[in-house]
């Protein structure tokens, strides 16, 4: 089932990244997904939004057809980490996505901003960079930044550092 | 799907507060008045009664957006809505899992204690719910139960299994930006579940089902579309058999705009659907909200006025915490209360008087183009459900920023320095070149000016709140009347005379 794009801005560079951006099953806010993916493309990556409420199967579905260079998920919804933590597991059970760079970032809890432990139980999961509120843009924005151009697909050590 | 923890035999739900065994006495209707006879609107109990009471003794009905996992918060919550110093309705709002079928989750995340975004009524046992509600929801507090599900059917089974009859939503409204279903199936599901819900008639309850189409992505989004869906979506209920129903809108980021949408809201309703007890319903703000509890605040008075002068008979609130997390129920009460008492504030201006067509009157042309699009629609076919879909089909109807893949995804808004919402692109909407003001104006572009136009209303708020106007926005403030003169709730709320 094909989602709209909003219009695509800015220009993709043949040096841009593959990028799938995407909530989960439970989730159905979008301007989240819309800003992302505004965001990417004047980065100059082209995005693929699965849009809002993804199923599993769905979203691991589309990353194995894509094989993106980035796979980005947005929560806002509060029930992000627990929806998160069961993604992370389906996506690196598969062979083809076990080292995609995947990130999560939105407000990913019921409770205000995130904690430490919820970030490290993140990054123990599986996702090389967790994006809670506060500043996160910037940070995610230098996270792509040190991604290497497409077609090498492996992630740099150390860049799940950026929080 | 109902009560899948032990198949209880639910006899198909079908038994609104069955009475006695539910105790929450919701609904027990004197059986002695059947009122489907008269035609005159209002029926003689439920939801859509109680405002209807409210509202003739001039109190705005003020409601909270609520909901917690654990039954016993949830109870709190739920009376400290009723012991508000207001005049209020209670809500149940359903958590996410519920609200997208997923059922399984919900009931893991209850066994594992994570956090829920709202109260899963179809995965609590109905006991629970019921004992939820025992001795506080009744006919002089009515509950209503929000959710936000394009195939709602188990959570209206869940909620007459309990002794609800009130609640919320559309085919297209929680359809569109609020999941991928297919609009068709949508549309099937609201119609079989909106059958489900009238039938309750036939037991002497009074159903009640307000509309979510006024507040579509929540945002940018001008208020024709907003009224039309929302118009539409009621002639669906009624269609489907709801006798009793409400009418959204949600309050965007210019009070003159929106004060125009409310009163065209109000008289398409008054026209389309004469025979069926109606009123309309406020929203605060949907978008993003103000960081700050005093832009929050002012953001929330701002909206209880304007429910006020534009004639709306019941308003829900957003709380302080709005921008960051779920709401406390101490923050859901001080909403409550300082709503209402803007309310009560603005009412008792003296320019006011009930039944003036307030509004200074000005036309932009919503009315114009409410008007088209509902003509468009209605015109497809006789059956309004069928309608939607082709009308979405045709991109007759278009809602901007929406990703859904039934959505043309044509429409684009922009939004004025002064906040007013105009359209830059209304793609294949028959209301090219109605509204005031000629041509077609650049579209909202880019992640930056996507994030400016959407946080345009928070950073208004936030900046009023940190540095108070010198030259007060606002006309001064008249007295404030003795609140405890506001009708009490007690009296309101007798059902039968
Ligand atoms: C608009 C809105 C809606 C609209 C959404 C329309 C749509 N299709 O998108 C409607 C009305 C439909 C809606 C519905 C619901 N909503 Co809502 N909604 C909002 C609101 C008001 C604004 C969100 C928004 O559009 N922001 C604009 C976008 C661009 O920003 P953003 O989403 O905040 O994301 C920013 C950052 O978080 C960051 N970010 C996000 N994701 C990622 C990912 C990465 C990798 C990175 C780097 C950054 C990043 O980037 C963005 C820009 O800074 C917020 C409250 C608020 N903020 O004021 C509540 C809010 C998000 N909603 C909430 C809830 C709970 C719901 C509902 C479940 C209903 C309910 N129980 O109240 C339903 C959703 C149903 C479901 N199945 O999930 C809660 C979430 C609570 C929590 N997390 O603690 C909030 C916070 C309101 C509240 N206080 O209760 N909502």
């Amino acid at each position: 089932m094909e989602q709209h794009a909003v219009e695509q801005h800015g220009k993709a560079e043949p040096t841009g990244l593959e990028v799938v951006v995407t909530t989960m099953a439970s989730d159905s806010h979008t301007w989240n997904l819309v800003f992302l993916q505004l965001l990417l493309e004047e980065l100059g990556h082209r995005v693929t939004n699965l849009g809002a409420c993804v199923p599993d199967e769905l979203l691991v579905a589309e990353c194995r057809r894509i094989e993106p260079d980035l796979i980005v998920l947005s929560s806002v919804n509060g029930h992000g980490f627990n929806d998160g933590m069961r993604v992370i597991e389906a996506l690196r059970a598969r062979p083809e996505l076990a080292r995609t760079p995947t990130v999560i970032g939105g407000k990913l809890g019921i409770s205000g901003s995130g904690t430490p432990a919820r970030q490290r139980a993140l990054l123990t999961a599986g996702f090389d960079g967790v994006f809670e509120e506060g500043g996160s843009v910037l940070d995610f924005q230098s996270f792509v930044g040190s991604l290497p151009a497409a077609a090498s697909r492996t992630l740099p050590a150390g860049s799940g550092v950026l929080l | 799907m109902t009560g899948h923890g032990g198949g209880t035999g639910d006899a198909p739900a079908v038994r609104p507060g069955a009475p006695a065994t539910t105790g929450t006495s919701a609904a027990p209707v004197a059986s002695g008045a059947p009122d489907a006879s008269a035609p005159s609107a209002v029926p003689a109990s439920g939801f859509g009664a109680f405002v209807a009471r409210a509202r003739a003794a001039g109190a705005l009905v003020v409601q909270p957006r609520m909901g917690m996992a654990d039954p016993l918060r949830m109870r709190d919550g739920l009376r400290a809505t009723r012991d508000a110093d207001a005049v209020t309705v209670g809500t149940v709002t359903l958590d996410s899992y519920t609200r997208t079928g997923d059922l399984e989750a919900a009931r893991r995340a209850l066994a594992e204690g994570v956090g829920l975004n709202g109260y899963p009524i179809a995965t609590h046992p109905a006991d629970t719910t019921r004992a939820v509600l025992r001795g506080i929801a009744d006919a002089r507090f009515p509950v209503q139960v929000r959710h936000g599900s394009a195939m709602p059917e188990h959570i209206v089974r869940a909620l007459l299994a309990v002794g609800l009859d009130a609640t919320e939503g559309g085919p297209v409204s929680y359809c569109l930006p609020y999941s991928r279903t297919p609009l068709r199936e949508a549309v099937t599901a609201w119609q079989r579940s909106c059958e489900l819900l009238a039938s309750t008639r036939e037991y002497g309850a009074s159903p009640h089902l307000e509309t979510f189409g006024g507040c579509l992505m929540g945002q940018l989004c001008p208020p024709s579309l907003l009224i039309a869906v929302s118009v539409l979506e009621a002639l669906f209920f009624r269609q489907h058999g709801l006798t009793s129903v409400s009418l959204s809108y949600a309050q965007q980021a210019d009070p003159r705009q929106d004060e125009e949408a409310l009163t065209v809201l109000g008289r398409l309703a008054g026209e389309l659907l004469p025979d069926v007890d109606h009123h309309v319903v406020l929203y605060a703000y949907m978008g993003v909200f103000p960081r700050s509890p005093g832009g929050a605040r002012l953001l929330l008075e701002d909206a209880a006025r304007l429910a006020v002068r534009a004639g709306a008979a019941r308003l829900i609130v957003k709380t302080t915490a709005e921008a960051h997390r779920i709401p406390t129920v101490g923050e859901n009460l001080r909403a409550l209360e300082t709503a209402a008492a803007a309310a009560a504030d603005e009412r008792a201006r003296p320019a006011l008087t009930a039944g003036a067509p307030g509004p200074c009157a000005v036309d932009t042309g919503i009315e114009a183009e409410a008007r088209a699009l509902i003509g468009a629609v209605l015109e497809l076919d006789a059956d309004v459900g069928r309608a939607l879909v082709r009308a979405f089909a045709a991109g007759y109807l278009d809602v901007p920023y929406c990703l859904h893949p039934d959505n043309a995804g044509r429409a684009r808004t922009s939004l004025a320095p002064d906040g007013r919402l105009l359209w830059s692109s209304v793609g294949s909407m028959p209301i090219a070149g109605i509204a005031d003001g000629g041509g077609p104006r650049p579209p909202i572009l880019g992640s930056a000016g996507l994030i400016t136009a959407l946080s345009h209303v928070q950073r208004t708020y936030d900046d009023r709140a940190a540095d108070p106007p010198r030259t007060p926005l606002p006309p001064p403030p008249t007295p404030v009347p003795p609140r405890t003169t506001s009708t009490p709730r007690r009296e309101l709320g007798l059902t039968t005379p």
